[in-house]
């Protein structure tokens, strides 16, 4: 038998639920004029999706080592370097 | 040590591969790796969501006139059929868990389905894109206003990275997902000769995890790409 | 200590099996390192080739031997050739994948037929590269820059792009196969504070590989786009910009580096401890640091873009997170220097080499802090001191390293010894080749001498006729040991198990070893550098390599 979590066939029906739940939200919430949080509330939403598909779908968590979220933190840090800094560039100057 | 799976009094499971001392140590070597080969993935994307963040961020009303080009309900369609698809593939792989043969081998014909209905919707909106001459190159062509500013016209050089972009990324995906069909068949036939069983279907967990990886993609790609000021 | 005859017919990895198939469908990490070990000498012999003709080219101030066109050309593969198709995979593909395994007690790699995918995608690449350098080759610089690269060269751009694309690959799989490996394939006792250094710098190294290359890989992709298809990503007369590019192409670029230094240092770090008889000096500050320099690679990329139109504030950013990144590699000097510090030090080949790493990666390390000053930046960017530079950290460190790492676990890999006072002497040679090639390069910089031009005012001719001078001597350095190894094969004495009484699991198995490594699976129950203990019975007996 494997060591790996196996969630219940509920719990997957669930999240799935909660998938198509929050993709209708974020089609109608773009609908609405949220002024610059219209990109805020999408990414969010977006965001949690995605967790919940890496830590459910994914098995992320109940993994057994703390090394596979490691590999996805790590991962995610080196991305969020390479957006951060070339806007720390693009921020600063004017280019047309 | 060797032989431990021995000490059970089972046969030594047939898939253990020489260099591991055992079945654990496999399955844990197995997925490490996939998962490690997916950050690579997000790199991959990565640079393409960084030329995208700096571009949009720049052109930002450019980008908004092109992306209402798109049909978000089309891509909202597509997006729920990627999240069944990664229903059907935890399905798939909880059934091979519990030794449900049916109920593997039909999560696995669904979510194979799904992903042609995927790039079924996607070759649709292509053909809609070549249509209207939004493919970047020789013929490109675009004239519509920037949302909200029905008086100012979109620029159409801005509008062709706009589009540039969409093709690479969500051609990008779609190469992905044809890779990712194309395991899946393969995970399929496997299925059918039985070669899955509660105490080996590795392979199922690998191919799943590269399956809701294309899925992760997806759901960032839909509002970043579709949904720029949808309600002007 | 006394060498054993080793018995006549024992098996090995080497004669287990015979046959172009065999070795062309092994999955044994230690044929697929020597797969390698062929194939990216044959590149470095092209590499050294393109290298030569530049050296011809600039003995004489005027543009004499080829036309402009061609020099672009020349400087461009030769950047490419050695940094994708030599450095990158040379030691890690060589030394790594024969040795990975073995110093953590495994049979193999985590996954072996991946290994020898990883080799055939390399080859692939290669092939690629070859045809596109004899169907016209590519002018851009190895840096590719748009929006020359994009739409006014007239190379076989997408070519080249494609060919290291495919290449980029081979290094992804390298990298995920060590660290999987690292994690999952220990034998039993070794924990991590026992591996050897040498594991820590490739764990390290594989890590830039599997976050950098994917970047570097989808750029060439909007490159090759953006040319077949006349994108304006990165043209500025269609609304992009030419450096998103450079962004993009540095964020991995420059932790490429790291890929070919860090395994370098891993090797210089075995060699010191050997060769001083003693346990490396502030092992966990060395584990560390290779960590820390791959993390902190991936920060100073835009240190490459100073002069490129950055802002002034991203380049303070990058400037002084450059000055950072230097901390951790210093530690690595000093830890080595405490090292040989009370220590019985031995000159072997290796030894020399290792020492002349100490140097001459000191020297390549201090300049790049130079260069990281902003306002020196202004003035050597883009000069034959950026050249210097990197020469001194990729030649005087990096390919010493491989030498030297070549040299020291030659007998392992071949069961046979390489004869000793040849090697110093190419060790000599080379020493004195690089720095009469490169040092004079440092002052042509400082003196105003671009990069990448065929043509120089007739004042700096003395100095380029030294550094070809130089070059000349290198190339000779270089291919000695590449004769005497091929001789050794044949001729040379058969090696013992062990015979630099070195530490290390590599070192209890046969040389060379079965094609699974180990009789019998090791059990760790002593730390690493175990040289006190190695020592012990032997205090009055100098190891002999013969």
């Amino acid at each position: 038998m494997s060591e790996h979590s196996s969630s219940s066939l509920v719990t997957y029906v669930g999240i799935w639920a909660a998938l198509i739940v929050g993709t209708i939200l974020t089609y109608f919430a773009a609908q609405i004029d949220l002024g610059p949080f219209n990109a805020a509330v999408a990414l969010t939403i977006a965001t949690t999706k995605a967790l919940l598909v890496a830590l459910f779908f994914m098995h992320l968590k109940g993994a057994s080592e703390r090394l596979l979220k490691l590999v996805v933190i790590s991962t995610l840090f080196f991305l969020l370097i390479l957006l951060a800094l070339s806007m720390a560039d693009y921020s600063t100057r004017a280019w047309s | 040590m060797p032989d431990s799976s021995l000490i059970h009094g089972e046969v030594q499971n047939p898939a253990l591969l020489h260099h591991f001392a055992e079945p654990q140590q496999q399955r844990d070597a197995a997925s490490l790796g996939m998962w490690i080969f997916l950050g690579t993935e997000v790199m991959f994307f990565g640079g393409l969501f960084c030329a995208y963040l700096i571009y949009r961020l720049k052109y930002f009303g450019d980008f908004a006139a092109a992306s209402q080009t798109l049909n978000a309900a089309l891509g909202a369609a597509n997006t729920v059929v990627l999240i069944c698809s990664s229903l059907t593939v935890v399905l798939a792989v909880w059934a091979a868990q519990h030794a449900r043969r049916t109920m593997l081998l039909g999560s696995l014909v669904l979510t194979i389905i799904l992903g042609f209905a995927f790039l079924g919707i996607k070759a649709d909106e292509y053909q809609e894109k070549f249509e209207l001459h939004h493919v970047p190159g020789a013929s490109f062509q675009f004239q519509k206003s920037i949302p909200g500013h029905p008086d100012q016209m979109a620029n159409p050089q801005h509008a062709q990275i706009y589009f540039a972009l969409y093709f690479i990324m969500t051609g990008l995906h779609a190469v992905h997902m044809i890779v990712g069909i194309g395991i899946f068949i393969w995970l399929l036939y496997s299925a059918w000769r039985g070669r899955f069983t509660p105490d080996y279907y590795t392979p199922m967990e690998i191919g799943g995890l590269y399956w809701h990886f294309v899925d992760i993609i997806w759901i960032y790609l839909f509002p970043l790409l579709y949904l720029i000021d949808l309600h002007k | 200590m006394a060498i054993e005859n080793p018995q006549p017919e024992r098996v090995n990895y080497l004669n287990k099996e015979y046959g172009i198939g065999s070795w062309l469908l092994t999955t044994d990490h230690k044929r697929i390192a020597l797969l390698y070990l062929i194939s990216i000498t044959f590149f470095f012999f092209i590499g050294g080739f393109f290298a030569l003709l530049i050296r011809l080219e600039l003995l004489t101030p005027t543009g004499d031997l080829v036309q402009a066109d061609t020099y672009n050309k020349l400087f461009t593969m030769h950047g490419q050739v050695m940094v994708f198709f030599f450095l990158i995979p040379s030691i890690p593909a060589v030394l790594g994948n024969f040795l990975v395994p073995m110093m953590i007690g495994a049979k193999d790699l985590a996954f072996p037929r991946i290994n020898l995918l990883s080799w055939y995608i390399y080859v692939i690449g290669g092939v690629m590269m070859l045809h596109c350098m004899a169907t016209g080759g590519v002018d851009t610089g190895w840096t590719f820059y748009t929006p020359f690269s994009t739409a006014f060269s007239n190379t076989k751009v997408i070519e080249a792009g494609l060919a290291i694309f495919v290449a980029g690959f081979s290094s992804i799989l390298t990298g995920l196969n060590f660290i999987v490996t690292i994690h999952r394939m220990r034998a039993p006792g070794m924990t991590w504070t026992r591996l050897p250094l040498f594991i820590w710098a490739h764990y390290a190294t594989s890590i830039i590989q599997i976050l950098g290359t994917p970047v570097i890989a989808i750029t060439l992709v909007l490159v090759v786009a953006e040319r077949a298809l006349h994108l304006g990503i990165f043209d500025p007369k269609l609304g992009g910009d030419p450096l998103l590019f450079q962004h993009l192409f540095w964020f991995y670029s420059h932790p490429a580096v790291y890929i070919m230094i860090l395994p370098s240092m891993g090797v210089v770090t075995e060699i010191i401890a050997c060769f001083s008889r003693k346990r490396i000096f502030g092992y966990s500050f060395v584990a560390l640091s290779s960590i820390a320099i791959a993390v902190f690679g991936f920060l100073v990329w835009a240190h490459h873009m100073f002069v490129a139109g950055i802002s002034v504030y991203a380049a303070l950013v990058f400037s002084l997170l450059s000055y950072a990144v230097a901390v951790p590699s210093a530690v690595k000097v000093f830890n080595w220097t405490a090292t040989l510090y009370k220590g019985s030090i031995h000159y072997d080949a290796p030894m020399l080499y290792a020492f002349g790493f100490l140097g001459l990666f000191t020297i390549g390390g201090l300049t790049g802090l130079f260069l990281a000053a902003l306002g020196v930046n202004m003035h050597v960017h883009d000069t034959y001191f950026v050249i210097a530079h990197f020469h001194y950290i990729m030649v005087g460190g990096a390919v010493m390293g491989y030498l030297g790492g070549m040299h020291f676990w030659w007998p392992k890999i071949s069961g046979k010894l390489y004869p000793e006072g040849w090697a110093r002497l190419a060790a000599l040679i080379v020493f004195i080749g690089f720095n009469l090639t490169f040092f004079p390069q440092f002052i042509l910089g400082y003196v105003g001498m671009p990069r990448r031009y065929y043509q120089y005012p007739p004042e700096f001719q003395v100095l380029n006729v030294l550094s070809t001078a130089g070059a000349t001597i290198l190339g000779v350095g270089y291919l000695l040991p590449m004769i005497y190894f091929l001789w050794s094969m044949r001729y040379g004495q058969p090696a013992p198990d062990n015979p630099w009484n070195a530490a290390g699991l590599e070192w209890k198995t046969a040389s060379p070893p079965p094609t699974f490594n180990f009789d019998e699976e090791p059990v760790v129950t002593w730390e690493a550098y175990n040289y006190d203990e190695l020592d012990a019975p032997h205090k009055e007996e100098v190891p002999v390599a013969g």
